[in-house]
C-alpha cells in the first residue's frame, strides 16, 4: 500500500472525495430547501397566533393566520412604511446588527439589553370581519439571565390592555426562568393594562397579585425563582411598548394616524 | 454470521460505547432533558455511525495514511449535513430543539472512534453493522437517562403527563435538577455502576495500589 502514500495518489483521493462530498451534500440543501421553507414560515405564523391566543390546535395554520395582517412600521416615525421592506424577506433581527439599518442605543435607553435597535419593525394586525384592527401583534426580544427572550405581545383595539404574550425561544434555567412557557403563567397577562398616565406601567411583582391592589391592573406575578428573568421580562415589555419602541406607533394608531 | 451478529449486539452491554469507552458524553448530558429529542438524537447518531462506516470502509484500501483523519472527517460530516438537513425538513420542531447538537455528531467521539478503529480495518457490511451496533450501544444509555431526567424532571414522557404536576394541581413536585445537564453525570454514573455490578469483567484494574502506613517511629 505504499503507493497510496505518493503526492499525486494523495491529491487524487482528496480532490475526487471533496467532488463527491459537496455534490452529495448540495444536493440534499437544494431539494430539501424548499419544505423547510415553508416549515419555518408556518412555525413563525403559529408562534405568532399563540401569542396573540388565537391559536387552535388541529386547525390548519394558514387558514388562521388569513385574517392577519403583516404590516411594517418605522419605529422611529411611528408610522406604518409598507413600501421600505419586503416583509416576507426582512430579517428584522439580522438588521438591528447591522449599522445601517439599526441605531445604537445609549446604556439608559437599553433597558431590554439588545444593544441596536432597527429602524423597521413587522407588526401583525388580526382585523374582524368590518375591516377595524381587533388585535395588534408586536415582536418583543430581550436580556433574561442567560439569554436573550424573543417572543410576541398581542394588544387589544384600545393599544392598551394586554391580549396575550408569548415567547418562541429563550434559553432559560428549566423550571425556573423557563417558566415563560408555561400556560398557566402566560394566562395572567390577558386583560392586564400597559399604560397609566402615558408611562408604561406594567411589571412583574414579587409573589403574587394582590387583586384588590389599585395596582392590580398593571402587575403580573412574578416567576418563582427567577428574579432575573422576571426583571428581563419587565424590561422588555418596557422597552418595546415604550418610547424607543413601539409606543409611537401605538399613539399614531389610537390616533388613527399611523 | 455469528460474528456480524456480536458486531451488533456487542457494543449494546459487552462493549457499550458510553458505559465502557466513555465516549459521546457530552450530547448525552445536552438531549436528554426529554425522550422525543433523545429519540430523534440516537437515530441520527445510528445513522451517521452506520453509514459513515460503510462508506469509509469501502474505500479504505485507497486512502492515504498521511490524510485519513480528514478524510473520515470529510465523510462524517457531509453525512451529518444531510441528516441535519433531513430533519429540518421532516422533524422541524425536534430539529430545533436538538439545534447545535446535530451539528455536533460531527465530533462525537463514537463516530470517529469506530471510524478509526473498525471501519479502516474492516470490510464494509462489517463496519456497517458495527455503527448499527454502536449507535444502538450509545442510544440504550440516552434512553435510560432521558427516561428518568423527563419523567421525574417533568413528570412527563414523550410529552404525555404520566405524574400530575403540583403546579397544575396534581400532587407531584417535580425535581429541577434533573433537567439540567449535571443530572445527566449522575444517571450516566449510576448505569456505569450497575452494569459493572452485573458483568464484573468491566471492573478496570487499580492503577497502583496505596502502601501501607509507615508504623509510627520509622517514618523520619
Amino acid at each position: 500500500m505504499s503507493s497510496n502514500d505518493s503526492i499525486s495518489k494523495t491529491l487524487i483521493v482528496a480532490f475526487s472525495l471533496c467532488i463527491v462530498c459537496s455534490v452529495i451534500v448540495s444536493t440534499a440543501v437544494v431539494m430539501l430547501k424548499p419544505i423547510q421553507e415553508v416549515n419555518k414560515t408556518l412555525d413563525r405564523k403559529r408562534n405568532i397566533l399563540a401569542a396573540a391566543g388565537m391559536l387552535v390546535e388541529g386547525e390548519s395554520i394558514e387558514e388562521q393566520f388569513s385574517h392577519v395582517q403583516t404590516r411594517v412600521v418605522d419605529l422611529t416615525t411611528g408610522k406604518f412604511a409598507d413600501g421600505a421592506v419586503d416583509p416576507d424577506k426582512y430579517d428584522q433581527h439580522k438588521a438591528a446588527k447591522d449599522p445601517g439599518r439599526s441605531t445604537a442605543l445609549t446604556p439608559e435607553e437599553d433597558v431590554a439589553k439588545i444593544s441596536r435597535r432597527e429602524q423597521y419593525a413587522i407588526v401583525y394586525l388580526v382585523n374582524n370581519p368590518q375591516g377595524e384592527i381587533e388585535k395588534i401583534i408586536l415582536p418583543i426580544r430581550g436580556y433574561g439571565l442567560w439569554s436573550t427572550l424573543y417572543g410576541f405581545i398581542a394588544l387589544e383595539s384600545d393599544a392598551n390592555t394586554i391580549a396575550g404574550l408569548g415567547f418562541y425561544e429563550h434559553g432559560e434555567t428549566p423550571g425556573l426562568g423557563g417558566e415563560v412557557d408555561n400556560p398557566r403563567w402566560k394566562a395572567f397577562w390577558p386583560g392586564k393594562e400597559v399604560y397609566r398616565d402615558g408611562d408604561v406601567h406594567i411589571r412583574l411583582v414579587k409573589g403574587s397579585v394582590d387583586p384588590t391592589a389599585a395596582n392590580a391592573p398593571w402587575e403580573i406575578d412574578g416567576l418563582a425563582g427567577a428574579t432575573l428573568t422576571s426583571t428581563g421580562v419587565t424590561n422588555l415589555v418596557h422597552f418595546w411598548l415604550g418610547e424607543e419602541g413601539f409606543e409611537p406607533f401605538l399613539n399614531n394608531l389610537r390616533d388613527g394616524e399611523a | 454470521m455469528s460474528a456480524i451478529k456480536e458486531t451488533l449486539t456487542g457494543p449494546i452491554f459487552k462493549n457499550n460505547p458510553i458505559a465502557l469507552q466513555i465516549l459521546g458524553i457530552c450530547s448525552a448530558l445536552a438531549v436528554t432533558s426529554s425522550m422525543r429529542v433523545t429519540l430523534v438524537m440516537c437515530v441520527a447518531l445510528t445513522v451517521v455511525t452506520a453509514f459513515s462506516g460503510m462508506f469509509i470502509s469501502s474505500i479504505r484500501n485507497h486512502i492515504p495514511g498521511s490524510i485519513r483523519i480528514i478524510v473520515q472527517m470529510v465523510i462524517i460530516a457531509s453525512l451529518v449535513i444531510v441528516v441535519d438537513q433531513f430533519l429540518k425538513a421532516y422533524a422541524f420542531t425536534i430539529s430545533k430543539q436538538l439545534s447545535v447538537f446535530v451539528g455536533l455528531i460531527i465530533t462525537n467521539c463514537i463516530v470517529m472512534g469506530r471510524a478509526e478503529a473498525f471501519a479502516m480495518k474492516n470490510p464494509p457490511i462489517a463496519s456497517f453493522m458495527d455503527g448499527i451496533g454502536n449507535g444502538l450501544g450509545y442510544s440504550v444509555v440516552l434512553i435510560a437517562v432521558a427516561f428518568f431526567r423527563e419523567i421525574f424532571g417533568a413528570g412527563k414522557l414523550m410529552g404525555y403527563e404520566i405524574l400530575p404536576l403540583a403546579t397544575e394541581g396534581g400532587w407531584y413536585i417535580p425535581n429541577g435538577m434533573l433537567l439540567l445537564p449535571p443530572s445527566a453525570f449522575f444517571l450516566i454514573g449510576g448505569f456505569i455502576w450497575v452494569l459493572r455490578s452485573v458483568r464484573t469483567e468491566q471492573v478496570e484494574e487499580p492503577e497502583f495500589k496505596l502502601a501501607k502506613h509507615t508504623p509510627v517511629g520509622e517514618g523520619v
